[in-house]
C-alpha cells in the first residue's frame, strides 16, 4: 500500500507552490500512489556499492573565464514581466519574515 | 515588536554555557557573476546587470566562473581547510521572489573546502581556536524593496519590487563548528572572528570586504545550556548582521534573552531572528519547519569541480600573509606604543605606513604623517586615507626633505596639500610654490640684524641667561623671511651673536 | 500536392544550390500547405511567415553572392516550441508561457539561422515535453497524418506530424525519454537523439537536464545526418556540452557498409509487451540484416527492467526544480486570487492555473522523490540504476557494434485511449528510455507497417556514447534495404492529408 496520503500531497503541493483543491488532493493521492508503488522497484535493483550517476557523460572542471559579457537592457529584462515599476519587477507583498 | 525581557549578562554567563556558531557570507569581487557574464558591480540602475541566466529565463544554463572557484579555494586555504578533490554544485530548492530560478545554486554535501581552523585573538590577548566546518560556493539573490507600509519593512508593505543586479554574484559561505568555552567573551569573539575573516579576504583581494555594502555578512547562531549539561541547547540563528559591532551586540542580546527564558522555565524556539541595528534587539522570524526541506540534489547543469593539486598549490603560493600575524610582526618591528599601534590599525593604515617605511622613513615619521596630517586631510575631504591622491613614496620624499633641513614642517604640510590638490609631484609643488628653505645666510643675517636693531635689549637678556628672549626675534625674522627659513638655524645665529 | 513538398531536405538543398528553385519558393510552398492543412494535424502552434521569408530572401541573396552557409542552405525547417526564438513566441506547449517572446535565441536556433535555414514556425508538443502523445499540450493534440484519429507520438508530435505530413521538410525536436524517436516511429519518419552533450541545450526549456537532448526529425536518414551536422557542436553556454567534435554524420553515412557489422538484440526488449505487428516488423529487419551477412547476437541487459522506474523518478525530480522558475515574476502568466493576496498565493494560483494535470503530477512526484527522508530510496537509487544500465551497455557494446530494438511497443494509438492512465502512457518509452539514462545516441528508422493496423513501425539503433556516426551508418543501411524493397522511403506510402481537407 502506498504511503501517499492526502496530507502528504497537500504538503508536497505547498512545497511546490501549487494550489490544490480537496478534490484534486484525493485524485492526486490515488494517481501518485500507483506511480510511486511502481517506481519504488528501483530499490530492488541496487544492492551494495553502486556509485550514483548524475551526469551521463563523465566530465569535470568546465569553467568560464572571468570576463564581462553584455547584459540585457532594463527594458528587455522587464519585457516579459506581468508587472513592473521603477525599473524593477513588481510582486505582491510577501507574507513571512520580519 | 520590541525588546524582550533580558537577564543581566554577567548572571547569564554565570548560569549558562554559551555555544556560538557563525556563518559568514563573503561576496567575491570577480569581474563577472558566478554563472554568467554580467558585471559584478554595485550600485547600477536596477535590472541592467542581468541576462537570461541570472534572470532564470526558461532554457538558460549556468557556466562556472573560474576566478570565483579560484578565490573560493584561496579562502579555503587561508582558513587552513582541506580542498575537496571532488566538489559539486547542488540545487537548494525554495520559492522566494528574489531567487530567479526558485532554487539557489550552492553546494551541499561536497563543498569545495572543509575542516579548517582560525586562531582569533581578542582584546585581552586571549586566543581562541575557531574550527571551520566548511566553506562553500554559492550565488547571491536579487534585492527586494518593500513599498508602502510605515517602515519600508516587509510587514505592512503593499507590494515589493525586485532588482536582480545582485542575483548570481558569487558568494563563499564559511561555516564554523560550534564554538564552546568562550563564556563572557563570546560576543567579542564573534565580532573578532568576523573581523578576522573580513581582514583575510580583504588582504587576499578576493572581496571588497565592505560590510556596510553587504560584502561580508554574518548569521550568528547562539544557544545556551546549563553548565555541565552535555546536550546542546536549542539555537536561534540571527540573520544578516552586517557590522562587527552588531555581531557583538546581537550575540550578547541573544545570550541575555535566551537566559531569561530558560531561567524562567521556558524553552527556546528554533527560529531565524532579525537584528534591528537601530534599536539593538532581535525579533523572531520564521520558525524552522518542514518548509525548510530544501530538496538538495546535484546540479545537473554543472559538472564536478576537481581541482588539480598543482592548481591548489599555485593558489597556496600566492596567498598573502595572514593579517593577524602580519599585525603582530609589524607591531614588533615598528616599536610603537600600544596606543600608537592601535591608531594605525584602527585607521586602516598598516599598508600605508608599511609602504612609507619601505620608501625610507622611520616608522615613527611614517606613523605621524598618516595618523596626523594625512588623516586630517582625508577627513576634511570625506575620503578614506587610502583614497588620498598622495602615494607613500611621495610622503617619504617629503619627510626626507624635512630631515635634510630643506623643508620646514609647515612647508612640508603645504607640499602635501599641493600634491593632494593635484599640483604634481612633491618636487613640482616645491618648485611651483617656491617652497625652499633659504640657504643664503647673507639675507638671513641681514634680517636678524634688522630685527635686533628693533629690539636692542634682547642680546643683553640672552647674555644674562634669558635664552627664551630669542623667541621674539625669531618670530620677527621668520615673518620678514616669509617663513622660508629654518627656525632652528635662526635661533642658532641669534645665540652666536649674543656670544660674540 | 506540389512536387516540392514531398522532396527530401537534401534534394531541396540541391535544387536551391543549383538555383532551380529559390529558398523563398521552397519556403512559400511549405507555408501555403501549412496554412491550409495545419488545422488538421495541429503540427504548428505558431507559423512565422514574415520572419521565415525574410530569412529565405537572405539565403537566396547570400547564395547569389556565392555564400552557401551549410549543406542545407535555404531549406526551411520547423522548430519544437521548447527552443527559444526571439522572433516567435515560445510556450513549450504550456498556458503558463502563452505569448512569451524570449529575449534570446537558443544555441540550436542560432546555428540553424547561421546555416541559412528559414524557420517556418514552432511545433506543438506535450506541455513541457511531458507526454508521449501531445495530448498533454495545452493547445490541443497534434494528429497523425497516417490516421487523424491517432496520436503522432510525443512529446514531439508537432514535429513528427509536420515532417510526415509534409508541412516541413525538416524539424528539430528534443528527446528526454523518447520524444524524438517514439513520434518518428509512429509517423513513419526518422528521428535521432544524439549523444548527450553533442547538441547544446542552451535555450532548450529544460525538462530533465541530465536526460534532455536536441536532435533531428526528418523523412530520411541522410536528412537527419545533415541536420545533426548543422545543430551539433561545442557550446560554452552549456557546461555539459561535449568539447570534442563527433565528426560529420553526413560524411559517415556515405561510407556505410554491412561488412564486418555485428549487431545485438537486447533480450529484455525483443519479446514481451510488443504489439504482434511491431514485433514482426522487427524480426523482418533482423532477417534482412542477416541476409546481408550481418552477425546478430542476443545481449543481456538485466538492468533495463528498472529503467522506466528510474526514469520516472529522475525526470520528475529534475523537472520539479527546473519548473520552479515559472512563478509569475519575470515572465509568463500571472494569476492573482481574489482579495489582497501575498506573492506566495499569487505564485500558487498561477502555477495551479498555468500547469496542466500531468505537469502538476510530475512536479509533485519529483518533489516527493527529492524530499528529505526519501531522497536515498528514490532519487539516489534511481541514479544508481543509471550506473547499472551504463554497465550493462558497456558490456553489450564490447560484444557488438550497435544494439537494435523496436522503437515503440505499439503503433500509434487512438487519441484519448491512454490519456487517463499515466502508467500505461509511461510504458510507451520502455525501449527509448535506456539511451537517455546512459547518455548514448539512439535513432528510429521506419521498418514497415504493422499488419494488423497498417500503421508505421520503427526500429531503434543504439550506439555507444560519441559513436553517433556509427548509428547513422547502420540506420542508413537499414533504410536502404527498405527503400530497395518499397522503391521509396516509407513516407511515400502515407495517405495524403488533402484527402481530409474540410
Amino acid at each position: 500500500m502506498s504511503e501517499i496520503t492526502p496530507d502528504l500531497v497537500r504538503h508536497l503541493a505547498s512545497l511546490s507552490r501549487i494550489l490544490v483543491t480537496d478534490d484534486e488532493v484525493e485524485k492526486l493521492a490515488g494517481e501518485l500512489g500507483v506511480i510511486v508503488d511502481s517506481v519504488a522497484t528501483v530499490n530492488k535493483a541496487v544492492s551494495g556499492d553502486v556509485v550514483p550517476t548524475s551526469h551521463p557523460i563523465p566530465m569535470s572542471n568546465v569553467f568560464r573565464e572571468d570576463e564581462v559579457a553584455p547584459s540585457l537592457t532594463q527594458e528587455q529584462a522587464l519585457s516579459g514581466a506581468a508587472d513592473s515599476a521603477e525599473g524593477r519587477f513588481k510582486v505582491a507583498a510577501i507574507l513571512d519574515e520580519d | 515588536m520590541a525588546k524582550e525581557p533580558l537577564m543581566d549578562f554577567e548572571e547569564a554567563i554565570e548560569r549558562f554555557e554559551v555555544v556560538i556558531g557563525l556563518e559568514v557570507h563573503v561576496e567575491l569581487n570577480t569581474k563577472s557573476k558566478m554563472f554568467c557574464g554580467c558585471a559584478n558591480v554595485f550600485g547600477n540602475e536596477p535590472n541592467t546587470n542581468v541576462c537570461p541566466i541570472c534572470l532564470g529565463l526558461p532554457g538558460a544554463l549556468p557556466a562556472v566562473n573560474k576566478k570565483a572557484v579560484e578565490s573560493s579555494i584561496a579562502i579555503g586555504l587561508a582558513l587552513g581547510c582541506e580542498i575537496a578533490p571532488n566538489g559539486r554544485f547542488a540545487r537548494k530548492n525554495y520559492f522566494y521572489p528574489d531567487l530567479a530560478k526558485n532554487f539557489q545554486t550552492s553546494q551541499y554535501d561536497e563543498p569545495i573546502a572543509f575542516e579548517g581552523k582560525l586562531d582569533v585573538e581578542i582584546s585581552d590577548g586571549q586566543v581562541f581556536e575557531v574550527l571551520i566546518e566548511r566553506a562553500h560556493m554559492e550565488e547571491d539573490a536579487g534585492k527586494l524593496t518593500h513599498v508602502g507600509g510605515a517602515t519600508g519593512r516587509i510587514q505592512g508593505a503593499e507590494y515589493s519590487l525586485v532588482d536582480f543586479n545582485r542575483a548570481g554574484v558569487p558568494l563563499v559561505e564559511i561555516v564554523t563548528k560550534p564554538v564552546f568555552g568562550a563564556g563572557a567573551n563570546a560576543p567579542e569573539l564573534a565580532g573578532a572572528y568576523v573581523r578576522n575573516i573580513r581582514d583575510i579576504v580583504k588582504a587576499m583581494d578576493v572581496s571588497d570586504a565592505k560590510m556596510e555594502r553587504g560584502n561580508v555578512r554574518c548569521d550568528a547562531n547562539v544557544s545556551l545550556r546549563p553548565k555541565g549539561q552535555e546536550k546542546l541547547g536549542t539555537r536561534t540563528e540571527t540573520k544578516n548582521v552586517n557590522s562587527i559591532r552588531s555581531v557583538e551586540n546581537a550575540v550578547r542580546y541573544e545570550i541575555q534573552r535566551q537566559a531569561h527564558i530558560l531561567a524562567g522555565g521556558g524553552s527556546i524556539t528554533q527560529e531565524t531572528r532579525h537584528w534591528h541595528e537601530d534599536r539593538g534587539y532581535t525579533s523572531a522570524g520564521r520558525p524552522k519547519s518542514d518548509a525548510d526541506d530544501y530538496r538538495y540534489f546535484p546540479e545537473p547543469d554543472l559538472v564536478p569541480v576537481q581541482p588539480a593539486n598543482s592548481w591548489i598549490e599555485e593558489i597556496r603560493e600566492s596567498l598573502p600573509e595572514n593579517p593577524q600575524q602580519r599585525r603582530k610582526r609589524l607591531g614588533n618591528d615598528w616599536g610603537f606604543s600600544e596606543l600608537e599601534f592601535r591608531d594605525v590599525v584602527n585607521g586602516d593604515l598598516l599598508d600605508l605606513v608599511e609602504a612609507t617605511v619601505a620608501a625610507g622613513t622611520t616608522p615613527q615619521a611614517a606613523r605621524k604623517w598618516w595618523t596626523g596630517e594625512l588623516s586630517r586631510q582625508a577627513n576634511a575631504m570625506e575620503l578614506s586615507t587610502s583614497e588620498l591622491a598622495i602615494a607613500p613614496d611621495q610622503v617619504a620624499t617629503i619627510q626626507k626633505l624635512i630631515d635634510a633641513g630643506d623643508l620646514t614642517d609647515r612647508m612640508a604640510r603645504e607640499v602635501v596639500a599641493g600634491v593632494i590638490a593635484g599640483e604634481g609631484t612633491p618636487e613640482q609643488v616645491i618648485e611651483k610654490r617656491g617652497l625652499k628653505v633659504v640657504t643664503d645666510e647673507g639675507a638671513l643675517i641681514a634680517a636678524i640684524d634688522e630685527a635686533l636693531k628693533q629690539q636692542p635689549d634682547v642680546l643683553e637678556k640672552i647674555r644674562e641667561g634669558k635664552v627664551q628672549a630669542a623667541g621674539a626675534v625669531i618670530g620677527a625674522v621668520m615673518k620678514a623671511m616669509g617663513g622660508q627659513v629654518d627656525a632652528a638655524r635662526v635661533r642658532e645665529l641669534i645665540l652666536e651673536r649674543a656670544g660674540s | 500536392m506540389s512536387e516540392l513538398i514531398t522532396k527530401s531536405a537534401c534534394e531541396l538543398a540541391g535544387l536551391i544550390e543549383s538555383k532551380e528553385i529559390s529558398s523563398v519558393e521552397a519556403t512559400e510552398a511549405f507555408f501555403d500547405r501549412s496554412e491550409s492543412l495545419n488545422h488538421l494535424t495541429l503540427s504548428y502552434l505558431h507559423l512565422n511567415r514574415e520572419s521565415a521569408l525574410a530569412a529565405a530572401q537572405a539565403a537566396d541573396s547570400d547564395l547569389a553572392a556565392g555564400k552557401r552557409h551549410s549543406a542545407l542552405h535555404g531549406v526551411p525547417i520547423a522548430v519544437k516550441d521548447n527552443l527559444t526564438t526571439t522572433d516567435a513566441p515560445t510556450t513549450a506547449g504550456s498556458k503558463i508561457l502563452e505569448g512569451w517572446v524570449p529575449q534570446y535565441d537558443s544555441t540550436v536556433v542560432k546555428r540553424i539561422r547561421a546555416a541559412g535555414l528559414p524557420i517556418l514556425g514552432k511545433t506543438n508538443m506535450d506541455e513541457f515535453a511531458m507526454g508521449s502523445s501531445t495530448e498533454y499540450s495545452a493547445y490541443g493534440p497534434s494528429r497523425n497524418p497516417w490516421d487523424l484519429d491517432r496520436i503522432p507520438g510525443g512529446s514531439g508530435g508537432g514535429s513528427s506530424s509536420a515532417v510526415s505530413g509534409h508541412l516541413a521538410p525538416l524539424a528539430v525536436g528534443s528527446d528526454t525519454g523518447g520524444s524524438i524517436r517514439f513520434p518518428a516511429a509512429v509517423t513513419g519518419s526518422v528521428g535521432a537523439k544524439p549523444t548527450y552533450g553533442a547538441v547544446s541545450r542552451y535555450g532548450l526549456i529544460a525538462l530533465a537536464s541530465s536526460l534532455d537532448q536536441v536532435g533531428p526529425v526528418t523523412n530520411t536518414v541522410l536528412d537527419a545526418a545533415l541536420l545533426q551536422d548543422v545543430i551539433a557542436g561545442y557550446d560554452p553556454h552549456d557546461s555539459t556540452s561535449l568539447p570534442d567534435s563527433l565528426g560529420s554524420m553526413a560524411e559517415a553515412v556515405k561510407t556505410a557498409q554491412f561488412k564486418g557489422l555485428k549487431v545485438g538484440v537486447v533480450k529484455q526488449l525483443s519479446s514481451d509487451g510488443f504489439q504482434a505487428g511491431v514485433k514482426k516488423c522487427f524480426d523482418d529487419t533482423i532477417a534482412k540484416l542477416t541476409a546481408e551477412g550481418v552477425e546478430v547476437v542476443e545481449v543481456d541487459c538485466p538492468s533495463f527492467e528498472y529503467s522506466v522506474a528510474a526514469y520516472y523518478l529522475i525526470l520528475p525530480a529534475e523537472a520539479s526544480s527546473n519548473l520552479a522558475r515559472f512563478d509569475s515574476v519575470r515572465f509568463g502568466l500571472r494569476v492573482a486570487p481574489e482579495g489582497n493576496p501575498t506573492i506566495e498565493r499569487v505564485m500558487a494560483a498561477t502555477r495551479e492555473a498555468g500547469f496542466g494535470p500531468e505537469v502538476k503530477r510530475r512536479i509533485i512526484l519529483g518533489t516527493y522523490a527529492l524530499s528529505s527522508g526519501y531522497y536515498d530510496a528514490y532519487y539516489g537509487s534511481a541514479q544508481k540504476v543509471r550506473t547499472l544500465i551504463q554497465q550493462d551497455l558497456e558490456k553489450a557494446f564490447s560484444q557488438v557494434d550497435v544494439l537494435l530494438t523496436p522503437t515503440a511497443p505499439t503503433t500509434a494509438f487512438k487519441i484519448g485511449e491512454k490519456v487517463n492512465d499515466p502508467l500505461a502512457m509511461y510504458l510507451n518509452d520502455i525501449a527509448t528510455i535506456p539511451a537517455n539514462l546512459a547518455g548514448i545516441p539512439g535513432m528510429s528508422v521506419p521498418n514497415g507497417l504493422a499488419e494488423e493496423d497498417g500503421l508505421p513501425s520503427g526500429v531503434q539503433i543504439l550506439a555507444p556514447a560519441r559513436e553517433d556516426a556509427r548509428m547513422y551508418q547502420v540506420a542508413s543501411l537499414i533504410e536502404a534495404l527498405y527503400v530497395a524493397q518499397w522503391g521509396a522511403p516509407l513516407i511515400a506510402q502515407a495517405p495524403g492529408l488533402e484527402a481530409n481537407r474540410g
